[in-house]
């Protein structure tokens, strides 16, 4: 069969939404909760280089390789204070990180 | 069946469920490990369309660097993570809900979609050239100012990694280039009159 | 210039007594204000010569500013003078010279006189406003301002607290009745067009009979305005129903009773009614309603006065019911006989207050009867003065003649005037001036007797205990020292007293006799149908002899109670304790009045302040709406738990809603 642009489309939604199911299934755990982050952008980054490679323009895989430049520049950076709070508190349990609390 | 299907099928089913283990699994590490087969899976895809940089881009990129930090972080962190897994029916229903609605739209979105009449036709590429050497022709000339700010947003991201997780241990010998070149013969050398066979 | 002069004296007496008087010190104060009323009191009897008893044919004004000009009205400052301003300017500046000259020693242990002399002044200048005035408004002027310097006497000593309530009682009581007489000076000018006094005058016999449309209904517009006209009166000369201030306004000190309770301010509403005697003589139902509300104060304050123990709230009632008789008279059409009694009772009344005032300082500022009893061997002059006064009020003459005391003459008249006429009331009014006649002898004589008569301590027994106490001590030193004034208060008295001995017989001629239509001049309309000067004449004899008898039956029956019998007063009130509580409380008006007007009022209030601005305005105003943010914030606050998983929860709703309403918006 012809795998056209709505198969990519399909496929990319539906990593969309196993990632935002995800974040809120796993909201205890930080890693987890950046991990589906992580495959929410690729999703859209699928869905860039699809729409790309059906209208011919490179626009989209310009962009989806910003995407993956932001991608990752956040991830370091999520990990890194994860790190730094571990060693500041002795635990990433998420029910006691309320000192923003109202 | 045509190649590309069949190839289309495997690496997007193996994708969906890789995905689905990582938020799924228990172990951590398996959440991991079960990501950079998605990212595996993700390159594949990306070859079968025909953008083989941003696939290679994607290999080295994601699995090699920010899987790997992922991987380091977790082992790094002693969690307990039964107790993380806590509180996963209590949002069970709201979170599917939210979750349907958004697949719901997505997925009618992705039906219904047209072309927009305003949109720009984009000049065809100079010549046949690699997905690469397109890219380059694009990245550096209309899109160049957008290339140099995602160099700003690594190296931002790079010290503000650094800034974070440094930290100075106590009773670490380390060197201070600089009062070594300040040092002066006054202060590092001392002439001592010692008389012969007797010495200090 | 005279005219000017007897007006403007007294104003600036009250400017340096009263903005200057602590510089120049209380005694030049005293000096100044008396000496300045000495001059005005002067010239108002040459002008009351030349005026009144003078060749003078019509009142002239005499203009001194415009006030206000506003569409068709136009008020301007002028003076009116003519025969009944001559009058009223003699009795005010003669008794307010003579209250100044008491007050000096009345006065003399307190540390505020400039103050005190500064409001005489101010008094007797708005006084002699209200007299001299050529409009209404001029009138208003002069009512309100009397008004407030009866509040500042009033309150004089306004550390005593009962002294601060007489004061508003007085001021507000007056109000009521100022409402009256301000709606009735709106409506002459709605009728008239004007409110000088020649133009209302001209207009007035083309009114009668007309009727103006109100609330529905068809009222005959001269009764209803000389009737709120008369509101005012009502509440100035303390009548029936907006009396209740008179007795209370004795808490200010006795030459202010004496000044403005008794010859001045209370008179301002017999005045204002004869003044406007052009209009009245038109609206026979506001007389026959004047003549009723008269006769009935006339009889209500004589019952109240017979019990009461206080020798300044007796004479209150008494000038009370004195002012009732004088709109008796007014009210029958004696327009004339009104005036001479307002004069007559000018001299003897506040010979009264002012013997009563030397017995006060006497028995050092005791005021209760029950302490006093022989004081007629220790102040003798006092004695004689005060029993001069007695004899004018209660009316001690010659039956058949016009010799006699001054109240003879003229409470004979207002009698015989009350017989003769044919005024719807005026029946009523002759039975209640007669049992008033009988009664006003009863409690002056008893006045008389319970101070002058007897020991000491006659009556103490019936004092309130912590008052007898009061008296055994403090007056311990005094029993044998009650002290004679001094003279500076017994010469006002002397000259008062020749005045209560002879102007009734002096200015009977003139004020109600054959010269009155000389007298007068037409100052006092006498309209064609109103023949009561020559009615009054040819009463039978019985009714010429009708007073005097009420008088002798009143001091006999005063006599046997007071001197010969002491015990009986005490029985008679053992035996009808009802009616006895009855009278001391004056019929219960207060409480009534409490009950009626005073509590709904403070309820109204406090609805208003608590309901109204505490609940409404407060509530939907400044404190609702922070109360209102308090409970939001509190609501947005539980939103902020500090959990970042509820954040981005939070955001991932956003983003679900923000594309849901996207596409369908798209749609539509």
């Amino acid at each position: 069969m012809e795998i056209g642009l709505t198969h990519y489309l399909t496929l990319a939604a539906i990593l969309f939404t196993i990632g935002i199911a995800g974040i809120i299934l796993n909201h205890k755990n930080i890693i987890v909760i950046l991990m589906s982050v992580e495959l929410i952008l690729l999703a859209v980054n699928i869905n860039f280089v699809a729409f790309s490679t059906q209208a011919g323009d490179l626009t989209g895989q310009v962009f989806a390789l910003f995407i993956l430049t932001v991608a990752a520049a956040e991830a370091a950076i999520g990990l890194a204070i994860l790190v730094a709070y571990y060693r500041n508190r002795g635990s990433i349990a998420v029910e006691d990180i309320d000192a923003l609390k109202g | 069946m045509q190649a590309d299907a069949i190839f289309f099928w495997a690496f997007s089913t193996v994708l969906i469920a890789s995905a689905l283990a990582v938020i799924l699994a228990r172990n951590p590490v398996h959440s991991v490990l079960f990501l950079i087969l998605a990212f595996v899976c993700a390159a594949g895809l990306f070859l079968l369309m025909g953008a083989e940089f941003l696939g290679m881009i994607l290999i080295v990129v994601y699995v090699g660097a920010v899987a790997v930090l992922f991987l380091f972080v977790v082992m790094l962190l002693d969690v307990d993570f039964a107790e993380l897994k806590q509180g996963f029916v209590q949002y069970l229903p709201i979170g599917g809900l939210i979750a349907i609605c958004v697949a719901a739209e997505l997925g009618y979105a992705a039906i219904n979609w047209t072309r927009s009449p305003t949109a720009s036709v984009p000049a065809a590429p100079s010549g046949m050239v690699s997905n690469t050497a397109a890219l380059g022709q694009v990245l550096y000339t209309h899109y160049f100012y957008f290339f140099q700010a995602a160099g700003l947003i690594l190296l931002t991201a790079m010290v503000g990694a650094i800034v974070l997780t440094l930290r100075h241990k106590e009773g670490v010998k380390r060197q201070s280039i600089s009062d070594q070149v300040a040092r002066t013969p006054a202060t590092a050398v001392e002439l001592r009159k010692v008389p012969s066979r007797a010495g200090i | 210039m005279v005219y000017e002069l007897i007006v403007f004296l007294p104003l600036l007496g009250f400017m340096i007594a009263g903005l200057f008087g602590r510089q120049i010190g209380a005694r030049n104060s005293e000096w100044v204000t008396t000496a300045l009323l000495g001059v005005c009191a002067l010239l108002s009897w040459i002008v009351f010569f030349s005026v009144a008893l003078g060749g003078q044919q019509d009142a002239y004004v005499v203009p001194i500013a415009n006030w206000f000009t506003s569409g068709k009205l136009a008020v301007a400052w002028s003076l009116r003078i003519d025969t009944l301003t001559a009058v009223m300017l003699v009795v005010v500046t003669t008794v307010s010279f003579l209250v100044h000259l008491y007050s000096w020693g009345y006065m003399h242990e307190d540390p505020c006189r400039p103050r005190f002399f500064a409001y005489l002044s101010l008094f007797t200048f708005a006084m002699l406003m209200l007299v001299t005035a050529d409009n209404l408004v001029q009138m208003f002027f002069g009512w309100e301002g009397v008004g407030l310097a009866s509040y500042l006497l009033i309150g004089f000593w306004y550390e005593k607290p009962s002294a601060n309530a007489a004061a508003m009682k007085a001021f507000i009581v007056n109000r009521v009745g100022d409402f009256g007489f301000a709606l009735g000076i709106f409506l002459v000018f709605r009728l008239t067009g004007s409110v000088s006094f020649e133009p209302i005058f001209a207009a007035a016999p083309g009114l009668a009979g007309k009727s103006i449309h109100l609330f529905g209904l068809n009222a005959d517009a001269l009764t209803f305005v000389c009737l709120l006209l008369f509101m005012g009166a009502m509440g100035k000369s303390a009548q029936f129903l907006l009396h209740t201030w008179l007795p209370d306004a004795m808490e200010g000190p006795t030459p202010v009773s004496a000044l403005i309770h008794a010859a001045t301010m209370v008179t301002a509403g017999v005045f204002m009614v004869a003044r406007l005697s052009p209009l009245f003589s038109y609206a026979p139902t506001a007389l026959s309603v004047v003549t009723i509300v008269g006769a009935t104060t006339a009889i209500f304050a004589a019952t109240v006065g017979l019990v009461q123990n206080d020798i300044k709230r007796v004479i209150a009632y008494s000038t009370c019911s004195q002012l009732g008789y004088m709109f008796v008279a007014l009210g029958v059409g004696g327009y004339g006989i009104g005036i001479f009694h307002l004069f007559t009772h000018a001299f003897f009344k506040a010979l009264l207050f002012l013997g009563a005032g030397s017995v006060i300082h006497a028995m050092h500022h005791e005021q209760d009867m029950r302490a006093m009893g022989g004081l007629k061997d220790d102040i003798p002059f006092t004695f004689w003065m005060m029993l001069i006064g007695t004899l004018a009020l209660t009316g001690v003459g010659i039956p058949f003649t016009s010799l006699g005391f001054a109240g003879y003459v003229s409470k004979d008249a207002i009698i015989e005037a009350s017989y003769a006429s044919h005024t719807y009331g005026a029946t009523y009014a002759f039975l209640c001036v007669v049992a008033a006649a009988a009664l006003t002898s009863f409690y002056s004589w008893r006045l008389i007797f319970m101070t002058f008569f007897g020991h000491r301590g006659d009556w103490a027994a019936s004092l309130p205990t912590a008052a007898r106490g009061h008296g055994d001590h403090a007056h311990g030193e005094h029993d044998y020292a009650a002290h004679e004034s001094p003279t500076v208060m017994l010469v006002p008295l002397a000259a008062l007293a020749l005045g209560a001995a002879l102007a009734g017989v002096a200015f009977r001629h003139w004020f109600i006799g054959g010269g009155s239509e000389g007298f007068w001049k037409g100052s006092l309309f006498i309209g064609p149908d109103n023949k009561i000067l020559e009615e009054m004449e040819s009463v039978p004899w019985l009714v010429s002899l009708l007073p005097t008898l009420m008088m002798l039956g009143g001091l006999v029956v005063a006599y046997y109670m007071y001197v010969v019998d002491k015990k009986a007063p005490a029985r008679l009130a053992k035996r009808n304790p009802l009616l006895y509580r009855f009278l001391l409380n004056k019929w219960y008006f207060d409480e009534l009045y409490d009950f009626l007007f005073v509590r709904p009022t403070f309820w109204l209030g406090r609805l208003f302040w608590k309901g109204g601005d505490g609940l409404v305005i407060d509530g939907l105003g400044p404190d609702g709406l922070s109360a209102r943010v308090l409970d939001v914030t509190r609501n947005v606050v539980r939103l902020q738990t500090g959990y970042i998983y509820h954040y981005a929860f939070a955001m991932l709703i956003g983003v679900a809603a923000f594309a849901t309403w996207y596409l369908f918006a798209g749609i539509h």
